[in-house]
Formats: structure tokens, sequence, C-alpha cells
């Protein structure tokens, strides 16, 4: 499933409409956006190297990490990149986004001007739009020809600009003429829903990470949720969701493990591994909870009062004080069980006909017993 | 003793050289267990006299003799890794920092002019403490938390610029209860690896003096199948005596 958003993500979209975008959401609990990032990096490197892609060209921009990082990993993929590479340009927010360093330091990648691009003011977002479609251009021309954008993540820039800002820059993004599809990612526990919210509102797609174990309390904190992971916590749920064009939504779902060499996708392999993962969450107390399968059939067993077992022996009626094979001669002291075998046979006398209304209540049953009264 | 390794080694990576090369480390603790300890521990790996490692420290809680003292106990000199220039002990308590972006700003232009400093004449790890980041706060950044993560931002940098190594220690309970939440949240999610010093949920206890949980995020790594410390999280407790610090396995004997 995760393929498919690369698919949507290189085809880009038709004539006239707005590009496709893609959030990306993760947690503190479930930390690897930047993992799903950089697999759809190299996706979209490979298939515009391979010819393969409505754009000819990506424009990176970096808050969370140096360029270095990404174009390390593109070079353990494969995918070589040098300061000649036509196809790819770097817009780096990340090395000094507020412009506290008067020159570089000595390690920041000075080779290939052009392929880096220091951008100093993070919070000037008109400047950053220019910046980036500059960039772009420079790779495709100012013709008809497309490329993609990849912002790493919009965290920082929530930090410096407020919302509507943010959401403005993406928006003229996907509005521009030249630009084929756009993704970012977002941690959505450092933000207000209504951020997350309109982020959502403004892309095609949003994926989201879950780790395996959420939290049964939607109250505990994210911090909390961090340090209530399992010991390995790189595992966990990817949900899809495709905002259709006539507004049908489509959500597709797989797990995801991360490791060394970043993050690998998989169907779901079974119910059992969410139960596994459910049950841990019933809490830990020295008395049983559950009933054993022994129980369940004793259970199963026991006859109500008022229930008649029709065997075509005569009626006894069950007073809860002897089991049904005892005599069945004594008279029971009960008002309500007065009913003998030969007054229902002669027909004459009170009769009681008990029909179970509802199944057996499960045990810990929220059902308020008064509900069915028509007050 | 040195040599040994301990459950939080391990839990850090020291089984392998210079784990913590170009990682961010983060020490959250509170006012019933004090993160401090976790803080010397390290400065007493990267002091060890088996590595080259240097160690510049950002001092805001308490004076270089403090230090000297509590490290001189667990077996460190930190007089002399002063003179042999292993150490750059930063006083930020007699420094005087003007209260404002700035105030940060020049702070991190020190660190990294001492960075490339200490760069040019090792190629060993150099690792970056704060101690600690909720007086940084007030002295450096006119208590402006979003100034404080501007700061974390570029010690962030110093990581993948030229490799260096930070750790920062943060009393998590001062801001659990702010209207932000999402500053501890922040700190949290720079970080590559979450030490959290908490007590015990029995309370007090002679033998055992609280428990560390620590979150070891990692990252990609170039280095294929080296090391499995990613996504691990581990937990164990702890027991401070007069010379170091004990950790073991809750119910376990101590190793």
């Amino acid at each position: 499933m995760a393929d498919s958003i690369f698919r949507k993500l290189r085809d880009g979209g038709e004539e006239g409409e707005l590009a496709p975008a893609l959030t990306i959401e993760e947690t503190v609990a479930s930390p690897f956006a930047l993992d799903v990032s950089c697999y759809l990096l190299a996706n979209l490197s490979s298939s515009i190297l391979a010819g393969k892609s409505k754009s000819e060209g990506l424009v990176l921009v970096t808050f969370s990490r140096s360029p270095s990082f990404y174009l390390q990993f593109l070079k353990q993929k494969g995918i070589f990149v040098s300061s000649s590479s036509k196809w790819i340009r770097v817009l780096d927010c990340y090395t000094d986004p507020l412009g506290w360093i008067d020159q570089p330091s000595p390690g920041v990648i000075t080779e290939g001007s052009s392929l880096i691009k220091l951008h100093k003011c993070v919070s000037d977002l008109k400047r950053l739009f220019s910046s980036i479609i500059e960039a772009g251009r420079e790779m495709v021309g100012d013709g008809k020809t497309r490329f993609s954008v990849a912002i790493d993540s919009v965290n920082e820039l929530l930090r410096h600009s407020s919302m509507p800002l943010v959401s403005g820059l993406l928006t003229d993004l996907r509005s521009h003429a030249q630009v084929s599809s756009l993704f970012w990612s977002l941690n959505t526990d450092l933000h207000q829903e209504k951020v997350t919210n309109a982020l959502e509102y403004i892309s095609t797609m949003k994926a989201n990470l879950e780790p395996f174990c959420p939290s049964s309390d939607g109250k505990r904190n994210a911090l909390e949720n961090l340090f209530l992971v399992h010991q390995d916590f790189g595992k966990g749920q990817f949900h899809i969701r495709f905002k259709l064009r006539k507004g049908r939504v489509r959500v597709m779902s797989e797990e995801y493990h991360v490791d060394q060499t970043g993050i690998n996708f998989s169907p779901i392999s079974s119910v059992e591994t969410i139960i596994a993962a459910t049950k841990s969450l019933i809490p830990k107390v020295h008395f049983n909870l559950q009933l054993s399968e022994k129980e369940r059939v004793e259970k199963e067993k026991v006859v109500l009062p008022f229930e008649h077992q029709d065997h075509g022996k005569s009626t006894e009626i069950y007073d809860g004080r002897r089991t049904l094979a005892d005599g069945k001669t004594e008279a029971t002291p009960l008002s309500s069980g007065e009913l003998q075998a030969d007054v229902v046979s002669s027909g004459k006398g009170g009769e009681i006909i008990y029909f179970r209304d509802s199944d057996d209540e499960h045990p810990d049953s929220d059902e308020d017993p008064d509900d069915d009264l028509d007050i | 003793m040195d040599r040994s390794v301990n459950l939080l080694d391990l839990a850090l990576g020291f089984d392998e050289p210079s784990p913590l090369r170009g990682k961010v480390v983060l020490i959250e603790d509170c006012v019933e267990t004090s993160g401090s300890f976790v803080l010397h521990q390290m400065m007493k790996r990267v002091l060890s006299p088996h590595s080259s490692d240097s160690l510049i420290f950002l001092a805001f809680a308490r004076p270089f003799s403090h230090y000297d003292r509590v490290l001189r106990k667990l077996g460190c000199n930190l007089a002399t890794q002063k003179t042999n220039n292993r150490l750059v002990f930063v006083d930020m308590l007699m420094m005087q920092c003007s209260d404002n972006e700035s105030g940060v700003a020049k702070l991190f232009r020190e660190i990294q002019g001492t960075v490339g400093k200490l760069r040019s004449v090792t190629n060993s790890n150099i690792t970056v403490m704060v101690d600690d980041m909720s007086l940084l706060e007030i002295a450096a950044a006119n208590s402006n938390s979003d100034h404080v993560l501007d700061f974390l931002h570029y010690c962030h940098t110093l990581t993948s610029e030229s490799n260096c190594s930070v750790v920062t220690l943060n009393h998590e309970d001062i801001y659990s209860s702010m209207e932000r939440p999402a500053y501890l949240l922040q700190m949290v999610c720079l970080a590559d690896i979450v030490i959290k010093a908490e007590p015990l949920a029995s309370g007090l206890a002679n033998d055992v003096h609280g428990q560390l949980t620590v979150v070891n995020k990692g990252m990609i790594s170039s280095k294929s199948g080296k090391g499995s410390s990613r996504n691990k999280l581990q937990n164990f407790q702890f027991r401070i005596k007069e010379n170091g610090i004990e950790y073991f396995y809750p119910g376990c004997s101590r190793n």
C-alpha cells in the first residue's frame, strides 16, 4: 500500500488540477515519518532517473536533517548524487534556519553550490516559496515540465510561522502549474488538533503511523505513551487514507517494520498480532477477570428458575436448592414454584410460562436493564 | 572497573566504540529522582583514559568544584583533563549572557568555535553537555522556551556537521504541567536517546534509589547490519553508592 502513495506522487495530478499532496503523520511513540520520507524519496528519485515519472526533477527542502544525511541515504540505495546532477536540488533549511552563523562551518558541503542552497530565513515563507520554485525551474526550465517537492518536516515551519501561513505556502505550491506532487511530514503530538486537521484538509493523501499498542486511555499524554511502548517498538500499523476526486475516501492499512536500513512494509499478518497486542491492555490484577473454559461449560449447564425442560418427564421446578434429578415429591415453600405435575396434566390451576427474553448477559456488561422500559 | 560494561552502558550501546557519535541524548529527571548521576557517569565515560574523546561542559547549575569532587570519587580527575585540553569547562554561573535571542545565538557560536578548535587537533568524538536546560532557559534565553528549542536545533546541527554528541539534562516535572506540553515533546523528538530517571512506583526504598528507562531511537545507519540498538526500550533500577552506581533488573541480584 505504501507503493500506492509512491505511484500517486510519481504520476502527479491531471491538467488543471491541484498537485496531489501527502501528509505523513507520526507520533512521539511512533517517530518514523523520516523513514517513510526517505522511502518515498528513494522511490521517486529512481523513477525520475528512469524517466518513468511525470516530474523530471525533485526539490528537497530539509528542516530536520542535513542535506548530507539524505544524499548519504540515497547513495546507500544506489542513487548517486553529484554536483552535476540535474534532477535534484536541495534547499537547506536545517543548517542555519535563523541566520545565527556568519559563515558556514567547515563540515558543510560546499561541493556543487547549485545542488545545495542554504536558506537562512525560515520564517519568511514568501521567500521560501520563491526559492523552491526557483530551484525547480533551475532543473526543468520555465515551460511545462514539472518537478516534485519534498519537505522533510513542517514541525519547524509551524514553530516559526502561524498555521495559516504554512497552509498558504503548501497550497501555493500545490497550485503552481509546474509542481507535479508534494509531500511533507508532521508530528501530531507537537501540535494542536486544528493544525493537524488543517493540513489534512489541504492534502489528498494522509498516511499515519501507529504503534502496535496504542493507549487504551485517550487521556494519557504523548510522553507517557513513549515510555509505555514495547521493548522493541519499531513495528506498528501504517494507515493510508486517499481522498478520491468524487468525494469518496479510501482507507488502506498495512504493517511497518523499521530497522537499520529503513522502513519496510508488509500486509497485515493476522488478527492475532493485534489481539496479542491488545491483550496486554487488560490490567494485571490478582483476581481473575475472565472465565475459564470449564467455568463457561458449567455456567451453560445451570438451569434458570422457571425454565422448563420438556423432556417428556413430569415438570420439575428448579428452586435452586436441589438438582433436577432429586426428589420431586416434596412440596416447595416458594410461592412461585407451586406448580405440581398433576395440576399441569389436569389443565387447571396456575401456570408460569417463562420465556427467556435475552441472551445471557456478559459479566461487566454496561447494559442498563431498564433500557427496554417504555416510559 | 572501567572496562566493565553495565546495564546503562549496554542500553546506550557502549559495547561498540563511540556509540553516541552524532547523537543527541536527553536525560529527564524530576525532584524525587535526580538524573545528575547519569550525567556524571557519561562524563566519566567520555574522559576515560581508554579513549581520546573530548568534552565541552556548559555548567549552569553548579561550579567546577562540585563536579571535580563528584568525579574524583568516581576515579576521574577533572583538573587534569582540563589541563590536557580534553575538557573545556564553561562556567555559565560566572558568565553574563544577554537575555534575548542573540544570547543563545552568541552562546551557540562560542560552542561552535570551540568545537572547531578541538576538531582541528583531534578526530575523536566531541561531546557537548549541558547542565541543565531549565537553567539555560533562564540565564541565556530570557525564559523563552522557543529560543531554547532554537538553541537545541543548532546543537543538533553540530551532531551532523561536526559529528559531535550532545547530552542535555532537563527537569521534566517543571514543564509537565505547562500550558505548552509540546515544549517537552519537542525536546524528546529531537533526541535520539531519551533516558528517564524516576522514582519507583512503590516509593522510597533503602536498597533501590530509582529506575531508569532508556529509549534508544537510533536512526538509519550507513553501517548496514552493525548494531541492533535501533528502537529499543529498556528499563532497570539503580542504587547510588559512594563510589559508583549499581544497575540491575527488578528482582535480580545486583551485578
